[in-house]
């Protein structure tokens, strides 16, 4: 049906059959994009409400573990995905004054932002492979928090682990985004996509914001 | 009705175009949502086949049919089967597909591609779970429960916790859609309380299915993280605690209830005013009510542990949570009655079913409040008292709805009636069947015997023997549908644009729709089960 939807005169190519207008389904996609980061807050909520209770169970031990994180490390990342989303800002501000290379070129600073994080992120996975802080048969803690300090990195692992999943998808799709800024898709009528993928993005860097004071500054005053 | 002469659309959704990739590619709503109906009920007789088998076996008091170990499996696979590729997606994703769009005057849901995309979430959820099946089965009940499903349990946990993330997508993919298509699509003149009150239950339920069922995927990940790597989360020899994953578990599987009831609480509103020819009374509160079960759904999930060790305070309060559910449930089910009422009450099939929706739903609720105050949840926990109440709940409500939904709209889904004598009879057979199985299972579980058991005490047997004859009663019941539907597909007498003489904007396009739906925009004039207004003037 879309072609015959196209074809009618005065019909924008990016409307789809089953809209009136393009301002509706700007609308429509927008309101989905937000009810999707909605279950994406339940998603890494179930995670922040476990963090939660065994934050406050086992204080200490969560302190001490938590000083096995590189906190230069994580600060240069949380600076490198706020800059991330400086860069996809302008990126959309770009794309609805239709300036087609600045919005690929805020595309594209964005996307190496997202894949520097990555790298230092995997960096870091690599030192605590090294000093054997992944959890499981071969975890290797003092002993007075071993058990603990387990639940600790086990929590680290799958919280920054399920952030870097959000990345690799949100770097994914800034790669179609700039696919359909190169083919003009994307026009100053219809910048959408990128407004919505903005959301996308911000979203994943909150969630950073949120991980970075709970897993790496526990307890720094005191220390 | 006046009479007129009955055709058949000569161009409409089936026969748009024809093909095997016509259907695995549609973005049609309507397509999506028949093959969502052949895949649920595909696991609907899969999970009916292990509810025979566990009958069979409890027809005597010893374990003699099948070993502990294959029990244990037979209602593992049933509750999973059941619960999260039969009923969570039954109405929403068959009826509520269907008619969403239908019924607010749109061409199409908001998001057509993720729709399609839902449904093929659901397929790979789905074989997950067959080949966990077919590979041997699981045996930690469908709650997963640590630490035996981290720990100790050998059979297949991670396909089926993987089949249960996966299709989980598919649910939240559909919540999404209906809560923008219901925001964004309304047609001209569709306010928000002009809608029928199946919306509001779909909306209610969508609700539910985007705010909870994220949490079950975390949840179950972490169950996986914790088999496959041994990372410690819920593991009491690292300080993890297992009740906490109990807490998460039900967080989203208690408002997954909900989930089941609220969309047949929705049908069975369309079907007491179609059927009563009446508006249905207090429509504010039933729509308000279908919000409020919403709510005061999550707020409820601990009383499923009240033995589990969480404190006296929280069960308290989780008590008298549970509790308020009453108050929005028993609203509709007094302003069901009400409508029916001096309504013109005729007694065709889905009328049938939502009468005896009420009346199980009635039964599943009351024994509900049983189960919601302390002292006595403490006795029948765990016991066939909790088996039968939620089957009141699931079967006798959920399924109900759905049977009724699919009744009423069959017509407009298939262009054809079925046979009504038929229909009638096997919804008889099903009321009397399910009765007869369920109900000795609340004097079962009063007298303490407890679930998940093969063998049980010969003075139980009885009541058993029953329960297992009802079982097969009502599987007969199941069965009958199932020949005169397909029957109707072909023979069945053309049913016309509206065979019920309903109101409503999908009565209003041609029995099978056109793909568009209507030839154009309605614009809406009228409020919802006007039928003081002569049904012709409704006519957009």
């Amino acid at each position: 049906m879309s072609h015959e939807a196209a074809a009618h005169q005065g019909h924008h190519p990016a409307l789809a059959h089953h809209f009136d207008s393009l301002a509706q389904q700007t609308e429509a996609t927008t309101l989905g994009m937000w009810v999707f980061l909605v279950t994406e807050v339940l998603f890494f909520g179930g995670l922040f409400a476990t963090y939660m209770i065994y934050r406050s169970w086992y204080p200490d031990a969560f302190a001490v573990a938590s000083h096995e994180l590189d906190v230069v490390l994580g600060t240069t990342n949380t600076v490198v995905l706020i800059t991330s989303s400086l860069t996809m800002a302008l990126a959309v501000h770009a794309a609805q004054l239709g300036q087609r290379k600045l919005l690929m070129t805020f595309l594209i600073l964005t996307m190496i932002l997202g894949g520097v994080f990555l790298g230092i992120k995997s960096v870091e996975y690599y030192h605590k492979f090294v000093e054997h802080h992944i959890p499981g048969p071969g975890f290797q803690f003092e002993k007075e928090y071993f058990r603990h300090a387990q639940i600790f990195f086990s929590l680290y692992f799958v919280m920054t682990g399920l952030h870097a999943i959000h990345m690799i998808i949100g770097i994914g799709i800034m790669l179609v985004m700039l696919w359909w800024s190169w083919n003009g898709t994307i026009t100053a009528e219809y910048s959408s996509p990128i407004e919505i993928s903005g959301l996308y993005w911000h979203f994943v860097d909150i969630v950073w914001i949120f991980l970075f004071p709970l897993l790496y500054l526990i307890g720094r005053h005191a220390h | 009705m006046p009479s007129q002469t009955l055709y058949m659309p000569p161009r409409h959704y089936l026969n748009e175009n024809y093909g095997i990739t016509s259907w695995l590619l549609t973005r049609d709503h309507k397509r999506i949502g028949l093959l969502y109906l052949a895949s649920i009920t595909f696991f609907f007789f899969l999970g009916g086949a292990m509810a025979v088998l566990i009958r069979l076996e409890l027809a005597t008091p010893v374990g003699d049919l099948v070993t502990d170990e294959t029990y244990n499996k037979l209602f593992t696979m049933h509750g999973v089967m059941m619960v999260f590729f039969f009923l969570i997606p039954s109405i929403p994703a068959t009826l509520g597909n269907f008619l969403v769009p239908l019924m607010i005057g749109a061409k199409d849901l908001a998001f057509p591609k993720l729709n399609l995309a839902s449904w093929y979430i659901y397929v790979i959820g789905g074989l997950f779970t067959f080949y966990a099946l077919v590979a041997g089965g699981v045996d930690t009940g469908w709650t997963f429960y640590t630490p035996f499903s981290t720990v100790s349990s050998t059979t297949n946990v991670i396909p089926v916790a993987l089949g249960v993330f996966v299709t989980g997508f598919s649910s939240i993919l559909t919540g999404l859609n209906f809560i923008v298509t219901i925001h964004r699509m309304r047609a001209p003149g569709m306010t928000w309380f002009r809608m029928p009150l199946f919306l509001w239950s779909m909306y209610a339920t969508s609700l539910i299915m985007v705010l909870g069922t994220p949490v079950v995927a975390i949840t179950i990940l972490l169950v996986a993280a914790e088999r496959l790597f041994h990372f410690g989360f819920f593991d009491p020899r690292l300080g993890g605690d297992p009740v906490l994953f109990q807490h998460l578990f039900w967080f989203y599987s208690h408002p997954a209830v909900y989930i089941m009831i609220l969309p047949a609480m929705g049908v069975v509103s369309e079907l007491v005013a179609a059927f009563c020819r009446k508006q249905v009374f207090g429509y504010h509160f039933v729509a308000f009510a279908s919000v409020a079960i919403a709510v005061l759904g999550f707020l409820v999930w601990g009383h499923h542990m009240f033995v589990a060790g969480i404190s006296v305070y929280s069960a308290l309060i989780f008590s008298i949570l549970s509790f308020l559910v009453a108050v929005p449930s028993a609203v509709k089910v007094f302003n069901w009655t009400a409508t029916m009422y001096k309504g013109s009450i005729s007694w065709q099939t889905p009328m049938l079913y939502a009468i005896g929706f009420i009346g199980l739903f009635t039964i599943g609720g009351l024994t509900g409040l049983f189960l919601a105050s302390v002292g006595l949840d403490v006795h029948v926990t765990d016991t066939y008292f909790i088996i039968a109440h939620f089957h009141y709940i699931m079967v006798g409500g959920a399924l109900m709805g759905y049977l009724g939904g699919l009744h009423y709209w069959w017509p407009k889904i298939s262009g054809r009636m079925y046979n009504e004598f038929l229909a009638k009879i096997s919804a008889a057979i099903i009321f009397l069947g399910f009765n007869l199985t369920f109900f000795p299972q609340f004097i079962l579980g009063y007298l303490g015997m407890p679930r998940r058991y093969h063998a049980y005490p010969p003075e139980f047997q009885v009541l058993n023997v029953l329960s297992s004859a009802g079982a097969s009663i009502l599987g007969v019941g199941y069965l009958i549908p199932m020949v005169y539907l397909m029957w109707s597909l072909r023979y069945g007498r053309i049913a016309g644009s509206n065979p019920w003489g309903a109101v409503g904007l999908e009565w209003t396009t041609t029995s099978p729709p056109p793909t568009e739906n209507f030839a154009e925009t309605p614009i809406v004039t009228w409020e919802a089960y006007d039928y003081q207004t002569p049904v012709e003037h409704h006519v957009a």
